[in-house]
This record gives C-alpha cells, sequence and structure tokens, in this order.
C-alpha cells in the first residue's frame, strides 16, 4: 500500500503536480515568513514604524514643476498627486511627441530618396542603441547652456528660449469659452454619428459622400463660429523681459524638455522600426490589386495599406507605450519633479517608510501599465480581422 | 574591348542608379539637394567639433593639456574644438573606475579573456567549439578570482569598481544568471500546474510592469531590511540583484515566444516515444525554442545593456556614472559633449554589434529552414 503510494508520488502525473505544487507553496510560505519576521524586526531595531499614516504630515519640500496647486505645507499624499501627474504629463506629451516623429521616421525610412533612407537610418540606428538616460542628460545639458535669458533665442516672435525653458504665451480663458470647448466636443460627437449614418446611406444607395471634408469642415469650423460668435473670450498673457527674468505668460521648464526630448527621440526610433515593418508586411499584391481596381493612390494608402499596416504596427506600438512611461522614471536623474524624484524619493528619505512607499509607487506604475495595456488592446481588438480566418 | 568600355559602362551604373534613387522626380530632386546640405552642414560641424579642430594632447600651442585652463577653446574665444585630453587624463577611470592602477592588469586580462568566454555561445560552427564551451563554463570562475581577488591576488573591494568594468560587469553577468531563471520561468509559465504558473505570470508582469529604477531603489533600499543583520552585501550585488531579476522576466517573454512557435505535434511525437516531461523539454523543446528565441533574447540583451547606466542613480559608477563624476571634478568640469560623446560610442559600438549579431542569425535561422 505505502509503496503504492510512493510510486504514485514519482509516476502518476497528477499525483506528481500535486507533490511539487504543495511544496512550491511550502517554500514559498517559508520564505515570506522568514523574510517578514527579518524585517518586522530590523524595522523596531532601527525604530521605523509601519503604516501609511505618513502620507498626512507635512512633506516640507517644494516641487518645481507642479500643475496642482502645491506648497511645502501640503501633506505627502499631494506631494504623491504632483508627482503622479508630472509623471502622467510627460508620459502623455512624450508618446504623443514620439509617435508623430516616429510615424514621419519611418515613413522616411521607405522613401525612395536613398539620401533620405539612409539619414533616418542613421538616426534610428544612433539613438536607439545608446541608453537613453544618456540621451536625457546629454538634451538637458544642451538645454542648460542655452543663451541667457537676457540674449533668448526668438522662435515665432512670441516664444523665448533660454537656458531657464522656453517662455511662451499663456492663454487666459474668459467666460464663454468653456461654450467653444463644449461646441467642439459636441461637434466630434456628431460627426462620429453623421459618418456612420452617411457610410450606412453609402452602403444602401451607393452614392459616395464626401465624408471626410464634411466632418473636418463642421469640427474645425463651428468652434470657430461660436468664437467669435460669444466675443472671442481668449486672451494671451505676453512674456515680457523684466529686470532679469521674464515676467508674465508661461514657462516650460527645462527639465521637463530634456526629459521630452530624450523620451521622445528614443522612442521614436523604436516606433519607426515597428511602423517600417508593418507597412513592408502589406503585401505587394494588396497594392497592384487596388490599383487594378482603379482606386485613387489616397484611397490605397488610406483603406488598403494602413488598415493592414495597423494591425501588425499596434501590438508593438503598445509596448513602447509602456517602455516610455516606465522611462519617464528617469527624472530623477536631471531633476525633473515625477513620482520616483519627488515622493519616491525625496519623501522615502525624509519619513524613511521604504517599504510604504516603495509598494505605493511600484502599484501606481503597474496600474499605469496595465491601463495603457487595456485601452490598447481595446483599440488592437477593433483594428484585428473580423470574422474567421 | 571590354576593358576599354568598363569605365563608360561603370559611370553609366552610377548615372542609372543616382537617376533611379535620387533624381527619379522633381520632389525627389529637391529632397536630393536638401538632404545633401543638411549632411553638409551636420558633417562639417561635428567632424570640425570632434576632429580637425580639437584638442587631443596637445592645444593649438603645443602645449600639454593638463586641466581645462589649457583646453584651446577656453584659451581663445573663436576656438570651438572639442579637447579631448579628458579622456585620455581619465582613460584609467572610463576602463576600471577606482580599481589601483597597479592591479589594472588583472582586468585587462579579463577584458582580453572575456571574447574568448563568449564566442563560443555566439557562432555554432566554431572548430572545437566544446574546448570554449567549458571555458565559458570555467570564466565565472576565473573572472570572480582576477577581479575580486583570492589566493596570491591582492583583494580589490566591488567599490573601487567602476567604468566600463562595472557596465560589462552588470550586463554580463546578469544576462549570464538571468539565462537560466528565465528558462524556468517560460516554462512555469506555460505549465499545467495552476500554482507554478500563477506564480510565474505574477513575477513576470510585477516585474515587466515597474520601471527598473523603482526594482533598483528597492534592492538598495529593501535588501538590508530583509536580509539579518549580519549580512550586508555590496552595492554592486544588491544592483546586480535588480538587474537579474529584470532581465530574467524580459528574457522569458521572449523564450516563451519560442516555446509558442513550437508545434504541438513535436510534444505529441515525443511523449509517444515514451519520453517524460524533462526528456522532451530539454531534448525536443528547448533546442529548438531556444533557436527561434535568440534574435529576441538578444534584444533584451542589448535593452538590459543600455539599462545598467541606471545604476549611477544609486550611486555606482557604472560607464556613464564615471563620466559624471569626471564633470565634477573643478579641473575638468564643463566638457560635457566630450564625455556624453565618448560614452555614448562605447555603448554604442556595444550595442550597434549585438544588434548586428542579432541580425546576422535572423538571416541564419531564415536559410536554415
Amino acid at each position: 500500500m505505502q509503496q503504492n503510494f510512493l510510486r504514485k508520488l514519482i509516476f502518476d502525473e497528477k499525483t506528481r503536480a500535486l507533490l511539487i505544487q504543495t511544496l512550491v507553496i511550502g517554500i514559498f510560505a517559508v520564505l515570506i515568513y522568514l523574510v517578514t519576521k527579518q524585517t518586522a524586526y530590523n524595522l523596531e531595531k532601527r525604530g521605523i514604524g509601519t503604516g501609511f499614516e505618513f502620507l498626512n504630515i507635512a512633506a516640507g519640500y517644494d516641487i518645481s514643476i507642479s500643475l496642482i496647486p502645491y506648497d511645502s505645507n501640503d501633506t505627502h499624499l499631494r506631494a504623491y498627486f504632483v508627482g503622479l501627474l508630472n509623471t502622467l504629463m510627460i508620459a502623455v506629451c512624450g508618446c504623443f511627441l514620439a509617435t508623430i516623429l516616429g510615424f514621419l521616421v519611418g515613413i522616411i525610412r521607405l522613401s525612395s530618396n536613398w539620401l533620405f533612407r539612409n539619414i533616418a537610418y542613421v538616426y534610428v540606428e544612433f539613438t536607439r542603441n545608446v541608453p537613453v538616460l544618456l540621451q536625457i542628460i546629454l538634451y538637458y545639458t544642451i538645454l542648460l547652456h542655452l543663451p541667457k535669458v537676457k540674449q533668448s533665442l526668438v522662435i515665432f516672435d512670441n516664444f523665448y528660449l533660454s537656458n531657464r525653458g522656453l517662455f511662451s504665451p499663456a492663454p487666459i480663458f474668459k467666460d464663454g469659452f468653456s461654450i467653444v470647448i463644449g461646441s467642439l466636443i459636441v461637434m466630434i460627437i456628431f460627426t462620429f454619428f453623421l459618418k456612420r449614418f452617411l457610410k450606412k446611406k453609402q452602403e444602401l444607395t451607393g452614392k459616395q459622400y464626401p465624408i471626410f471634408l464634411i466632418n473636418s469642415g463642421l469640427i474645425i469650423f463651428t468652434p470657430i463660429f461660436v468664437y467669435y460668435l460669444m466675443g472671442m473670450p481668449l486672451e494671451f498673457d505676453h512674456p515680457v523681459m523684466k529686470g532679469f527674468n521674464f515676467k508674465g505668460g508661461m514657462v516650460i521648464r527645462p527639465e521637463f524638455l530634456g526629459m521630452l526630448f530624450g523620451l521622445s527621440i528614443y522612442t521614436a526610433a523604436f516606433i519607426s522600426e515597428t511602423v517600417r515593418s508593418g507597412i513592408i508586411s502589406v503585401s505587394k499584391g494588396q497594392r497592384e490589386a487596388s490599383q487594378a481596381l482603379g482606386l485613387k493612390s489616397n484611397f490605397i494608402m488610406r483603406l488598403i495599406i494602413i488598415p493592414q499596416a495597423l494591425r501588425v504596427i499596434i501590438p508593438p506600438l503598445t509596448s513602447q507605450y509602456l517602455n516610455l512611461t516606465k522611462n519617464s522614471s528617469l527624472g530623477i536623474a536631471i531633476g525633473y519633479a515625477d513620482l520616483v524624484h519627488g515622493f519616491g524619493g525625496i519623501s522615502l528619505n525624509q519619513t524613511g517608510k521604504a517599504i510604504e512607499i516603495m509598494l505605493i509607487v511600484m502599484s501606481t506604475y503597474l496600474t499605469i501599465s496595465l491601463i495603457i495595456s487595456f485601452f490598447m488592446n481595446l483599440y488592437n481588438k477593433a483594428v484585428q480581422f473580423k470574422g474567421n480566418v | 574591348m571590354i576593358n576599354d568600355m568598363s569605365p563608360y559602362l561603370n559611370s553609366n551604373k552610377i548615372f542609372i542608379w543616382s537617376k533611379k534613387n535620387l533624381f527619379s522626380s522633381w520632389i525627389n530632386s529637391i529632397m536630393t539637394i536638401i538632404a545633401l546640405i543638411f549632411i553638409y552642414k551636420v558633417g562639417t560641424f561635428f567632424l570640425n567639433w570632434a576632429i580637425f579642430e580639437a584638442d587631443f594632447i596637445t592645444n593649438f600651442r603645443g602645449e600639454i593639456i593638463t586641466d581645462r585652463t589649457f583646453c584651446s577653446k577656453n584659451i581663445e574665444v573663436g576656438q570651438h574644438g572639442a579637447c579631448w585630453s579628458i579622456i585620455f587624463v581619465r582613460f584609467h577611470q572610463f576602463m576600471y573606475g577606482f580599481y589601483p592602477v597597479e592591479e589594472a592588469w588583472r582586468v585587462n586580462v579579463i577584458y582580453a579573456l572575456l571574447p574568448l568566454a563568449l564566442i563560443g555561445i555566439l557562432f555554432d560552427k566554431l572548430p572545437f567549439r566544446k574546448i570554449f564551451i567549458y571555458f565559458t563554463f570555467a570564466f565565472p570562475f576565473i573572472a570572480y578570482f582576477m577581479l575580486y581577488g583570492g589566493p596570491g591576488l591582492s583583494v580589490v573591494a566591488t567599490n573601487k569598481w567602476g567604468g566600463l568594468l562595472v557596465t560589462l560587469f552588470l550586463g554580463v553577468t546578469g544576462i549570464a544568471l538571468a539565462f537560466p531563471l528565465s528558462i524556468f520561468l517560460a516554462l512555469g509559465r506555460r505549465s499545467n500546474m495552476p500554482i507554478v504558473k500563477s506564480i510565474c505570470v505574477v513575477f513576470i508582469e510585477f516585474i515587466r510592469g515597474v520601471p527598473l529604477i523603482t526594482l533598483l531603489f528597492t534592492a538598495n533600499v529593501m535588501l538590508p531590511l530583509f536580509l539579518p543583520e549580519g549580512v550586508k552585501p555590496d552595492n554592486l550585488l544588491r544592483a546586480l540583484v535588480a538587474v537579474t531579476l529584470f532581465q530574467s522576466a524580459y528574457m522569458a517573454e521572449a523564450i516563451r515566444g519560442g516555446l509558442q512557435a513550437i508545434p504541438r505535434g513535436q510534444i505529441e511525437a515525443a511523449q509517444s516515444l515514451g519520453l517524460n516531461y524533462w526528456q522532451t523539454t530539454r531534448k525536443i523543446i528547448l533546442p529548438q525554442a531556444l533557436k527561434i528565441a535568440i534574435p529576441p533574447i538578444v534584444n533584451t540583451c542589448i535593452g538590459l545593456f543600455k539599462d545598467t547606466s541606471l545604476v549611477l542613480i544609486i550611486g555606482l559608477f557604472d560607464l556613464l556614472g564615471i563620466g559624471r563624476a569626471a564633470l565634477s571634478d573643478i579641473t575638468w568640469t564643463k566638457l560635457y559633449y566630450e564625455v556624453y560623446v565618448f560614452v555614448s560610442l562605447i555603448f554604442f559600438i556595444f550595442c550597434f554589434g549585438m544588434s548586428r549579431y542579432s541580425l546576422y542569425l535572423e538571416k541564419k535561422l531564415k536559410t536554415d529552414n
């Protein structure tokens, strides 16, 4: 009987699996128990308590870039939100710029012009083979060595680039501007349904409508019309040189610009490669077939090539967005006040609550990653093949 | 006759080629001209800065440069060239960090042996490959003995290590340690056992969801909290733990891709031959799966090699960290671009080399099948 049981343990697959898993759980339980016990002992010895009460204590440090009102009397919790917003801001701006730059470079890499193609190739190879941290530091250094404020480089008459950042006019929204924004949102929703309606009509009657023209016209001109109707409720506060610095306007700090350039230039190199391989992956026959059907070249691109290329492009693009978001944590190297720099760095040093703070920071990044994956997966599902293949 | 015609043919070829690739339409011609102007401007600017107007050992007066005040650009306003002497003067630090000068030969021996240790893994049609592979397995012990010290050699603590040594140490050791771990993770993720599977999935997704810098912080701050009092892992080891765990999760996903590409029939055929799980995995699945997975694995390795630069944030002196240390030296400060360009170049050489190797493998795999 007993021998039978032993035999079963070794040779029966199910029993063996059960044994292995029990062992794994056991080892994990022992490990976790030991680590927790040791940690509790170490913490007690150093006089560090546990718990999240520290979040309500005044943080006591300033943060240079903040989207919400913040000063050093505010709590660690508020410092956390300031950092989180800064992380999200750089991630969103970075993804946006990287996508534009990446698509541009990807298309240039397929250009029929040999020189353009190879300039893009050199760009891609040089940026993706150098650490993003080094690039961020390099661009930041360049930004810090721009001319002083007094000799700012003037761009388009209203933007001033100097070693203190980019000074630009600040928009001042007056009453009624919300109605302009509202009309824009209403128009976007309206055109969405209009597009559906016209498409259906086209399928029924065969008559083609200039959907794109109508919709873009509606989206662009309605808010402009409302804007004039409301009596132009938008003004700009221009930066003016006063004494040693600019007064008025708004400033984009070199830390932000350095992060933005570093992240987007680096990530764009990877995105351009996925775009290129996506476009190449659409077989030549597709283009030839659509030419044979008599489609115009912009229709071929819009209706045949891009929808098929997107299927290949979206999954790697998602992981590039995730990488960019994670790389935004490198702001600490140049003093960009993101989550890791402020909350994960200064708050940690002040309170000593390493475990709690790292837990919060890591779960925040995990949540951001999951949210990005979730939405990109939805989009991916929308562009993938429908029906059975 | 044919010889007489060849120059004509050649120039004709160039003509046809440039007509096709540079001047196929008037838009294309304008683009070509813009590109040429761009290349000329950027090229002359960079070459002038880096080579023609640059100081290497002496400045334009012929004096040997011993600190930054001797750089041409700091003597005369019109001079714009780079001042490479910071690299020459601090070359030892860039290569070995604060490793004692008289012991640097030990690092040099390891630098020289490293390619020999790698060549056996990289090229499968190498003559005497077996001997090289044996050497590969012996290499970590040789490297430990040579770099850290032991009987007959003085001990050089890891806080003296720096520069390229730390970058290569973290990169190579991280990859080597992560490789076996990642195979187990990938197999675990595809296993039928729910608990093993979920542990692997949680581990991989957790590591891939957080930035490396948070892992480095955690290892740096929390490892001492987790361990008994007497045990104090040194800083380099802490970074190595974080880097290894990080790399193993990414590598596991690359290997999982390879595992998924193996048709089910292979497993079924192996099972019907009477092979058990480990025999099937070791003799049938892994050899095929790893072969497919090598290009993506190399890509994760390139990523890791670049990411080793993050250790400067937790206070280690890797290549970039040493560069920044050089810049904070009062006698050499402000030569940013020289240092960053030099460090970029070293990273570029390694990463570009790896990516070429990955391309070579991809081409080889295509012809193999």
